[in-house]
């Protein structure tokens, strides 16, 4: 095999966070640390620190951010960083993109980094829309010849044109992000380090952003870290992935294992669960409740290309069992309720004693997102014999539809997939 | 991987970004390809100060014109200060102006870093040019302003002032430089000491009121020494008052001047300028952490 070139090589990174306010006791600490390095010691803040988990109470001021991060990165190679929020995607970019230093460990590279970490920095609002292509260009490290010779793609790209000559203070936030990135897009560094763009302009804007990405990363095969929460963006664009939790990385190679180690090991997913006594009621007992696609375990993530099964587990103690049926209302993330489905006169009623009940939503009708199910016992077709809201939660994953076309969310809360044929008049 | 090919490739790094760290670690190369950035920065600074006014630039005149107007008549004409063969007006007006040079380049370097949180948290350049950029672009208000004096230089000289400029006028751009570079330094300790403790900014708020009284801005350095001599210490060793000083010396012939002096206060400048240098070296690559 042919060796490849390592153009940028993290050893050992790590960096620490004081936490709390910085005020009477950073100087105190600050003298500390002087005091040991006057004497030629080590750091002492730097033996104590947590791991960075938010829901963890802190046991001491500092906090490590990053611990001992060690990858490689070849020329040509485009690197998903993928991560919960808090994970220290940022703070690693950070470190990359030389905004701060790392406290232990190093970083060597053998190109420019440049990073799209937020689009727009250094617009100002009183200079026209082509001064600040300059201005930003400019900080961004290119030279004005360069921005020159690019000028006219920028302003095309941007779709700014007619405003090019106003001041960005007079600019619609959607109309300043597209200028930003426009210029943005136009820088040739050697390394590009790319964060959650994805998630500006309008879905138009987003398509051309996406295709100006793909080309910069597949057509002209320059280096690409990208970070986002899009694991379709992430399978597509990216030839290899880390998984960071908590400062660390815990997974590392194939993007595609990376993304499903992502999904597995997020905590929010729920697919199934157990009740006990809470959930033993006068006319019945709610035993569990699961979700997943068919054919699959309910420990493995739930696509959108497969049917998805609700399993209901209940025992009814009630003699009438006729009068009982079960009623889901499912909400999305934001908790629009979506719509309901129930048992009442299907084909799965009720009876008493143990009850095993299914229900299949069909392949290719949810969207990718996360869901919540409500649940509802009702009893005499009016009455609610048991009511809990959000009882369950899954997420579905979008499965490879339509990977590579678009991978902005369409809009809509479901996606079916609708028959369609020539029609022969 | 051979050992071979290894040291080859340990070799050929671009940078490393390391928690070690130089006393001074500048990359001049690096700061010379940022050039651009640099032009445009002081083109920004000049362009967007007075943008949404009346008057534009005129700022950049009324402000010092109005400055010296009251100083004539609070110390010259009420205080009584003698200023010599020099209208005071003059005398004044030249203080001021130099004065003013200084404090800008010391305002504006001190507030680089809280001032550029913004942009600082997101790209990296060399951070060194955002005070640099200020310097500059003070520098040319300085020029204009100098224009204007020399406009009035001119009126009072045609009105039959007996002034007259010092055969030492060429060490007047070294005394702009010396000026500049103490504002620079100055402000980039201060602004290093923002970063954690924003109690400097205040102590800068009032502390540059006070230096004006002790840096000879609105009197001359002899009446100091001849009125209050138990002070004049705070005057003398005054890198500022000797500049402020050497100006309305080279420009007004008025004054005292002494190469002694001179080489005091460049020393100074330099000393300055170098414990700014590396204190702003090591603020500005973790100052985003404080911030």
């Amino acid at each position: 095999m042919k060796e490849k070139e390592i153009i940028l090589k993290v050893e050992d990174v790590s960096k620490q966070y004081r936490l709390g306010l910085i005020g009477t006791g950073t100087l105190g600490d600050d003298l500390k640390r002087f005091w040991y390095k006057i004497r030629g010691k080590e750091d002492p803040f730097l033996k104590v620190g947590d791991s960075s988990d938010r829901n963890k109470s802190a046991t001491s001021d500092y906090v490590w951010a990053l611990r001992n991060i060690d990858f490689d990165v070849n020329k040509g190679e485009v690197l998903g960083i993928i991560g919960k929020n808090g994970a220290g995607k940022s703070t690693l970019l950070k470190i990359l993109s030389r905004i701060t230093l790392p406290t232990k460990g190093q970083i060597k590279t053998k190109g420019r980094i440049a990073s799209l970490l937020e689009v727009g920095t250094g617009f100002h609002p009183e200079l026209t829309g082509l001064e600040n292509i300059y201005l930003n260009g400019a900080i961004l490290g290119m030279t004005k010849v360069e921005i020159q010779e690019k000028e006219d793609d920028i302003v095309e790209f941007s779709g700014c044109k007619m405003y090019i000559d106003t001041p960005v203070k007079r600019y619609s936030s959607g109309m300043r992000v597209r200028l930003a990135f426009a210029v943005a897009a136009f820088l040739e560094p050697d390394i590009l380090v790319i964060d959650e763009v994805l998630a500006v302009g309008d879905a138009e804007f987003q398509k051309k952003a996406i295709g100006k990405m793909q080309d910069i990363s597949k057509g002209e095969g320059r280096t690409v870290l990208f970070v986002s929460h899009n694991m379709a963006s992430v399978k597509t664009l990216c030839t290899k992935a880390i998984v960071l939790e908590h400062g660390s990385i815990v997974f590392s190679g194939g993007t595609d294992e990376a993304v499903s180690y992502y999904l597995k090991g997020g905590a929010e997913i729920e697919n199934a669960k157990d009740f006990g006594e809470d959930y033993e009621k006068e006319e019945f007992n709610l035993q569990n409740i699961s979700v997943y696609n068919s054919g699959s375990k309910v420990k493995d993530i739930i696509k959108e290309s497969l049917d998805i099964e609700v399993k209901t587990e209940l025992f009814v103690k009630s003699n009438t069992p006729e009068n009982l049926h079960i009623t889901y209302h499912m909400t999305n993330e934001l908790g629009d309720a979506m719509f309901s489905f129930s048992n009442y006169k299907t084909d799965a009623p009720l009876k008493k004693g143990e009850n095993k009940l299914l229900c299949k939503i069909p392949a290719k009708f949810l969207q990718s997102g996360q869901y919540f199910l409500s649940l509802i016992v009702v009893k005499d077709k009016k009455h609610a014999a048991f009511v809990e809201r959000d009882i369950i939660s899954f997420t579905v994953v979008d499965s490879s539809r339509d990977i590579g076309e678009y991978m902005g969310r369409e809009p809509g809360y479901i996606r079916p997939n609708f028959n369609w044929s020539i029609a022969d008049d | 991987m051979s050992t071979n090919l290894k040291a080859k490739q340990d070799d050929n790094w671009l940078y490393t970004i390391s928690a070690k760290r130089k006393l001074i670690d500048f990359n001049f190369k690096e700061i010379w390809q940022y050039r651009d950035l640099l032009v445009l920065f002081v083109k920004r600074d000049v362009i967007t100060v007075y943008k949404q006014t009346i008057l534009g630039p005129l700022w950049y005149l009324i402000q010092p014109l109005f400055t010296a107007l009251t100083f004539t008549l609070i110390f010259n004409k009420v205080a009584n200060i003698e200023t010599g063969a020099v209208p005071p007006f003059l005398f004044n007006l030249a203080g001021i102006s130099i004065w003013n040079y200084f404090k800008s380049c010391l305002t504006s370097t001190s507030n680089t870093f809280s001032g550029n949180a913004g942009i600082f948290s997101k790209v990296y350049f060399p951070r060194i040019i955002s005070p640099l950029s200020s310097v500059i672009s003070n520098l040319l208000r300085f020029l204009i302003q100098l224009l204007v004096f020399i406009i009035f230089y001119i009126y009072y000289y045609i009105n039959g002032a007996a002034i007259s400029i010092n055969e030492f006028i060429f060490i007047f751009p070294l005394l702009i430089i010396l000026m500049a570079f103490q504002g620079l330094g100055l402000g980039m300790i201060i602004s290093s000491m923002v970063t954690k403790y924003r109690d400097v900014k205040f102590l800068l708020n009032f502390g540059v009121q006070l230096l004006m009284y002790v840096s000879a801005v609105m009197y001359p350095l002899a009446l100091m020494r001849e009125k209050l001599p138990q002070f004049a210490w705070l005057v003398n060793y005054n890198p500022l008052a000797y500049i402020i000083e050497a100006t309305r010396f080279v420009l007004l012939n008025e004054g005292s001047f002494s190469l002694r002096g001179l080489a005091y206060t460049s020393l100074i400048t330099v000393v300055i300028f170098f414990i700014g240098l590396i204190i702003f070296n090591k603020t500005e690559k973790t100052f985003i952490d404080t911030v």
